[in-house]
């Protein structure tokens, strides 16, 4: 009888109840499902904490001042820092974050080089540069990047001869399994206005190229921007230098005991890393670069033949800026990839982020949750700038429709 | 914990009734919600109680290396064996009278602690250094000493180096999240020498990167060093200098807030030495078990009744000797002179003789 009343009611207001309107419903299993994450959330962070507490785990982050009391393998992490043993966690962190970003920033240059060259040359008409370039793409594509790592540090880079019998290249250059030894630059007072004329050399330059892109514009002539740049990104400087009197000083390595002292040194562990990321990323960048330039119709390249534009300028100015449409979506993604796998440097000793950070001081300290919590963020923040970057940069080459 | 799980559970009801149609809304949540449900069910287990969960799930979960000879290795027929993994079938004798109810699971330096405060293992029992820090802040205890190492180098005899002092400017490899790597950064720097630290996740790495000569030093406890320098490719080219660096007493290690556990982790250990100390071997402990020796007795539970105390049977300390050993035995079966380590007792013989192991009397 209960059930018949409001079924009666429905009838008289010609609606049915709220609970089967489907907007409503909607809304209340939206509303349900937020409810439910946040709880799952709070849920998690208070067990963790309440966990931590009463098993005695320290936590919070009064750990990075602390003194770390292990020693870093030289790298350029080390230099800027400036890290030694008395040093504190959190010089050890921004160690292991300036070598994850060199090795992802070199790496992500490298490799977009490289793999423009591969992608091009696959598409070559040339026969034995495009099977040679289809044949290393497709082997070290399909090699996982951990053993190609491997291979570089424990195969190849571990031939190299013993410090005593190192292979010399004159100026101060040593190559031998311990790694590449080169004098190390000790700027002086005054080195700082050098880099300043750097920044003002680029700006310059900057400036200089959309003058001359107008000029043309507007009547046709070319100006040699390219020498422009050089002189004014390289010249500049080196008159500063040259006019405050050289003020740098060159440390230079020499052989003493085991080992060649002083001086700078790139590592095996990173020659071998960014080897590894460079060939291998290389293939994925290849392959896009040659789908971008398929995806441009072959009627513009014949168009651009019929006008008499050789075959260099039509890629760079007619096939190339089309196909970056096609190309910096999925770049961006090999880019991010990059600098993720450059935390697979743990296996090979190399101290970036991970290796430093969450693991030898997470290992010392103990406080897991904090240190990987921080490591995931700054990984997040790397992708994240690097991806805003790569966005900004399509937008820009992005078609834009009169 | 009990209560969280409940509350997942009816939250899990509720979500059912809301998305009764939603058949891809429910394919999304109910993973998530089973994660999280069992999420809380491991963090359950790591909380008090080992015993009971060791009891239910009928064997003790042992964290152990990834292989180092003479400590936690596997052997030929694939089965774990070492000092360090007959403590934790000292455990498991103790617990279940079976040597053999034990599952390893090999944990890095890295890994090690986080695998045992979170539950995953219930006793770490891989050539781990007690320290004050890692005894206080780690949320651990130590739960005694099976081997009393400390740190040395071990370097090519053909660089004609006899002392760790000439060591400046060398190249170091060791293993990364270990107290060697700190050691050998306070060596140095207190010796004011310079050096230059390669620093392996893996042992395997580090003893590979110091044979292809990346390093000219190999730095761990030094009876790792002799371990590892089997593994070399011409172990006869290498040697162990003479310097000990540190004191690195190794041991088996619990949770912190499981007194129960500890205590029988602890007192298996103890057994263990003490039944050396009155001369019970695995082969004469039946007939001593009925001898007169009062002390025999109650350690192996024919007097008395410290099983119970710690909430296992009255044989516990029976079983252990009965299917592992005592102290002296495991030592010898796994690093001793006729091993191919061929270490000697030296500090790890008995206080009797001269060395340092010595264990609370069961009374």
């Amino acid at each position: 009888m209960a059930v018949q009343e409001p079924a009666a009611e429905v009838a008289e207001s010609g609606r049915a109840s709220l609970l089967y309107d489907p907007k409503i419903r909607a809304l209340i299993s939206q509303v349900a499902l937020i409810l439910l994450v946040i709880w799952l959330g709070y849920s998690m962070i208070t067990n963790t904490i309440s966990n931590l507490e009463r098993q005695q785990i320290a936590s919070g982050f009064g750990f990075l001042g602390t003194t770390s009391g292990f020693s870093i393998a030289p790298s350029l992490g080390t230099y800027i820092v400036d890290y030694a043993e008395e040093s504190s966690y959190g010089a050890a962190f921004y160690v292991g974050l300036v070598n994850t970003l060199l090795v992802a920033f070199i790496g992500i240059i490298l490799a977009t080089i490289w793999g423009f060259i591969l992608g091009v040359a696959r598409l070559s008409n040339n026969w034995v540069i495009a099977k040679l370039s289809t044949v290393y793409i497709e082997t070290l594509r399909n090699v996982p990047l951990l053993l190609q790592i491997f291979f570089w540090y424990f195969a190849v880079l571990r031939s190299l001869p013993n410090p005593r019998d190192s292979v010399e290249f004159g100026a101060n250059i040593v190559l031998n399994t311990r790694g590449l030894f080169m004098p190390r630059p000790l700027p002086e007072d005054g080195m700082g206005w050098v880099g300043i004329m750097v920044l003002i050399g680029i700006v310059a330059a900057f400036l200089v190229r959309r003058w001359a892109h107008k000029r043309q514009e507007a009547t046709g002539e070319q100006f040699p921007v390219f020498w422009t740049s050089i002189g004014l990104i390289l010249g500049l400087p080196l008159v500063v230098f040259l006019i405050l009197g050289l003020p740098l000083q060159w440390q230079i390595p020499e052989l003493t005991g085991f080992n060649f002292q002083g001086g700078m040194v790139v590592i095996p562990e990173f020659m071998s890393l960014l080897l590894a990321l460079v060939l291998y990323t290389a293939t994925f960048i290849a392959e896009i670069v040659r789908a971008g330039i398929l995806a441009v119709s072959h009627g513009q390249t014949e168009a651009a033949h019929a006008l008499g534009v050789r075959s260099g300028p039509t890629l760079r100015l007619v096939v190339i800026p089309q196909a970056l449409r096609v190309i910096i979506p999925p770049l961006t993604s090999q880019y991010l990839n990059l600098t993720k796998n450059s935390s697979l440097a743990v296996a090979i000793a190399y101290p970036d982020l991970v290796s430093v950070f969450a693991g030898t001081v997470l290992n010392q300290t103990g406080q897991a949750v904090e240190i990987l919590l921080i490591t995931l963020a700054v990984y997040l923040a790397i992708s994240i700038v690097t991806s805003i970057f790569m966005n900004w940069y399509n937008a820009r080459m992005a078609l834009v429709e009169r | 914990m009990d209560c969280l799980t409940g509350q997942l559970n009816s939250g899990m009801k509720h979500v059912q009734s809301v998305t009764k149609e939603g058949s891809v809304m429910k394919k999304i949540i109910l993973p998530v919600i089973l994660g999280m449900a069992s999420l809380g069910v491991s963090a359950g287990a790591s909380s008090a109680a080992t015993l009971d969960d060791v009891k239910a799930k009928g064997f003790v979960q042992c964290g152990v290396s990834q292989g180092l000879p003479g400590f936690s290795n596997t052997n030929d027929a694939g089965d774990w064996t070492g000092i360090d993994v007959d403590v934790c079938r000292a455990v498991a004798a103790a617990v279940f009278g079976d040597a053999s109810a034990v599952k390893y699971t090999p944990l890095s330096a890295k890994e090690r602690f986080t695998a045992l405060q979170s539950g995953e293992v219930d006793v770490l029992s891989r050539n781990t250094t007690w320290t004050m820090s890692r005894d206080t802040s780690l949320g651990l205890n130590f739960a005694g000493v099976n081997y009393y190492d400390g740190q040395g180098f071990m370097v090519r005899n053909s660089l004609g180096v006899t002392s760790a002092l000439q060591l400046d400017g060398a190249s170091v490899c060791t293993n990364t999240g270990t107290t060697t790597e700190l050691n050998v950064a306070d060596y140095f720097r207190g010796n004011n020498m310079n050096y230059e630290v390669v620093a392996f996740e893996k042992a395997d790495e580090v003893v590979q990167a110091y044979d292809s000569g990346r390093c000219d030093v190999y730095t761990t406890d030094a009876s790792g060093l002799y371990a590892q320098r089997l593994k070399l490719t011409n172990p006869g080219e290498h040697s162990v200098l003479p310097e000990i660096i540190s004191k690195e007493p190794l041991g088996p290690v619990v949770r912190h807030g499981d007194d129960q556990w500890f205590d029988i982790v602890k007192w298996s250990l103890n057994a263990m030495i003490n039944a050396e100390e009155m001369g019970v071997t695995s082969a004469n402990v039946d007939e001593m078990r009925n001898g007169s020796n009062p002390g025999v007795k109650r350690l192996l539970g024919t007097e008395g009744a410290f099983g119970e105390a710690i909430g296992l049977s009255n044989d516990w300390a029976y079983n252990i000797i009965k299917s592992v050993g005592n102290y002296g035995e495991i030592f010898d079966a796994n690093v001793g002179p006729d091993t191919p380590l061929g270490i000697s007792r030296g500090v790890n013989d008995l206080w009797s003789n001269g060395g340092l192991q010595y264990a609370p009397p069961v009374r």
